[in-house]
């Protein structure tokens, strides 16, 4: 204890912080203008990724309730990396709304729910974790208070959470039954494989599964992203989603050892599912949210191929593509949320001729869905690859060609954005569109990030070496 | 007096458990489909009580889960009948045929 207790968990302490400042200024008498909120906002959000790089060390607080250790604060800085993205892309949606530091102040609690969550070490705080990163979420959807979609995705979202939650705490009760135990130590010695325990563990997977949106328990993800508004569906199919990812491997590593040919099994046909639907129902898609929620279910898919591994080389490949799939997908939101914003849009064809007057913003689109894509020079493909080839050390190699296959369906939609942006003519295409400072600033990153995150293999080592297996 | 079974008990609470799933796939009222998931959430307590009561007496595991479950619960139901009053206004119903506009 002592200094102990503000060191391990500094990066929840930041956050703390930066929720009491807001919460300072919002019941404060003095009237802030939005400008002024969204500086000090991204200055606190920038301070609090860089302090994340600093001091780390391993440890257990309170009788094991939260432990940490190098992996768990590389994903941490990741999440914290990706909502500063995010923070920074929503000043031009957030500039006139009245509600801006509600909206911050969601935000941040969803994102020190899912710190915690990540950091649990007894199933209780996991759950706690979970319901303070989905509860917050439900209001954030609904933030457009005045529009029926809205509306209509936050109330998906919040039964269809509710409900998957709901699955997940039957499945906790009875591994509860079954070992006696909460703590998540303990309970990998006290598994015996009998069958209420095999019950249990398959509905822990469905309640996981809806919380990445694996298929079959997808269908609430194009609803909800397409409703939201472009902002907070970033942070769900980033932040969210990477947030449960990261736990899932973990919770599937450590805890579930005893099970492994079972969960190898399961997750074999939830990815083959994911990625053939994912894709499949991608490419019929006409408003770009809804199709980038179906790419994003298609990216699951890969994902959890990677997590089939179940080696060293399996949690590091996750870890780094979920780093890579931040930067490319915060990137192909960033210009969708701009261009909604700005002018409006957000179907496939507003999109035709839009590199004649947004050059800038044409690139960096197709730089990001190159690398969503997997194409060789940018990132995407060194995250593939990494995947795959976790995947591959298991032997399966049926599962590694569908994946190859999926790719080249993948392929197929993704260019066709990129045809349409740059070949297809258009009369009256979207105006040129003045971008604010901040909303650059995180597309600088973001493409940065695509680029140099393949070329610069500290980074991969870094992961590997911090990662678990078995 | 003979004491009841912990099979009784988590017959009652897997009864609940479907129950509870049933209501929220048939039911078409936004209020009610609440209501059912509650059900979902209360079977679990009943779950952890009897569990703790049953098996594990000399620890208090599973009844501090029911509570933090009972929490969180009220925390979500608040939410989410928030969210309905704001689907009522733009929707004037709280039928979930009527809130159909994102499909496929």
């Amino acid at each position: 204890m002592g200094i102990d207790f503000l060191i391990l968990m500094k990066q929840e302490w930041a956050i703390i912080t930066i929720l009491f400042i807001l919460l300072f200024i919002k019941v404060g008498s003095k009237n802030w203008t939005n400008e002024n909120i969204l500086t000090l906002v991204n200055i606190l959000m920038l301070l609090n990724v860089i302090a994340g790089f600093f001091g780390n060390k391993d440890g257990i607080l309170f009788n094991e309730m939260f432990k940490t250790n190098h992996l768990i604060v590389t994903e941490k800085n990741i999440l914290s990396l990706g909502t500063f993205i995010i923070a920074l892309q929503s000043s031009s949606w957030l500039k006139n709304n009245k509600h801006i530091l509600e909206f911050y102040i969601l935000l941040l609690s969803t994102l020190l729910g899912m710190f915690f969550m990540i950091s649990a070490g007894n199933l209780l705080m996991f759950f706690l974790g979970l319901e303070l990163s989905s509860i917050p979420l439900g209001a954030l959807a609904n933030f457009d208070l005045e529009k029926r979609k809205s509306s209509e995705a936050a109330f998906k979202f919040i039964i269809s959470s509710a409900f998957s939650s709901g699955l997940l705490l039957f499945g906790i009760s009875l591994i509860y039954g079954t070992t006696g135990t909460l703590t998540l130590s303990a309970l990998a010695e006290r598994l015996d494989g009998s069958p209420l325990q095999i019950f249990a563990f398959i509905l822990l997977i469905s309640g996981f599964g809806f919380k990445i949106s694996a298929v079959p328990f997808h269908l609430w993800t194009a609803d909800v992203y397409e409703g939201s508004p472009v902002t907070v569906t970033s942070y769900f199919s980033v932040i969210s989603k990477s947030s449960v990812l990261f736990v899932f491997l973990t919770v599937l590593y450590t805890v579930f050892k005893p099970y492994a040919v079972t969960w190898y099994n399961i997750l074999f046909i939830l990815s083959v599912l994911t990625m053939i639907i994912g894709n499949l129902f991608a490419i019929r898609q006409n408003n770009l949210k809804r199709f980038l929620a179906f790419s994003s279910v298609a990216q699951v898919g890969f994902i959890l191929i990677g997590i089939t591994g179940a080696t060293q080389a399996g949690s590091a490949s996750v870890v780094y593509f979920v780093l890579i799939y931040t930067f490319s997908n915060l990137g192909a939101f960033g210009v969708i949320s701009l261009v909604s914003a700005l002018a409006g849009k957000e179907n496939i064809q507003d999109y035709k001729a839009f590199y004649k007057n947004n050059p800038m913003l044409s690139w960096v689109l197709a730089i990001s869905l190159f690398s969503l894509a997997g194409i060789p020079p940018t990132a995407g493909f060194f995250g593939k690859f990494f995947l795959l080839m976790a995947g591959a050390g298991q032997g399966n190699y049926l599962l590694i060609t569908i994946a190859a296959l999926n790719m080249v369906v993948s392929l197929y939609y993704y260019l066709k954005v990129v045809k349409a942006i740059f070949m297809d003519s258009n009369e009256n295409p979207i105006k040129k569109l003045t971008i604010p400072v901040s909303p650059k600033l995180a597309l600088f990153i973001c493409t940065t990030g695509i680029v140099l995150t393949g070329l610069i293999s500290y980074v991969y080592k870094y992961i590997f070496s911090v990662s678990i297996g078995f | 007096m003979n004491e009841i079974s912990i099979t009784h008990i988590l017959f009652v609470s897997t009864a609940l458990f479907f129950i509870g799933m049933y209501g929220l796939f048939t039911r078409r009222n936004m209020i009610t489909m609440l209501m059912a998931i509650e059900l979902i959430l209360n079977s679990v307590n009943i779950n952890f009580v009897a569990f703790n009561k049953y098996l594990y007496p000399d620890k208090l595991d599973g009844v501090f889960f029911a509570i933090f479950v009972i929490t969180i619960a009220a925390a979500e139901a608040a939410l989410a009948i928030a969210i309905i009053i704001n689907l009522y206004r733009s929707h004037d119903s709280i039928d979930v045929e009527d809130a159909s506009e994102l499909k496929y």
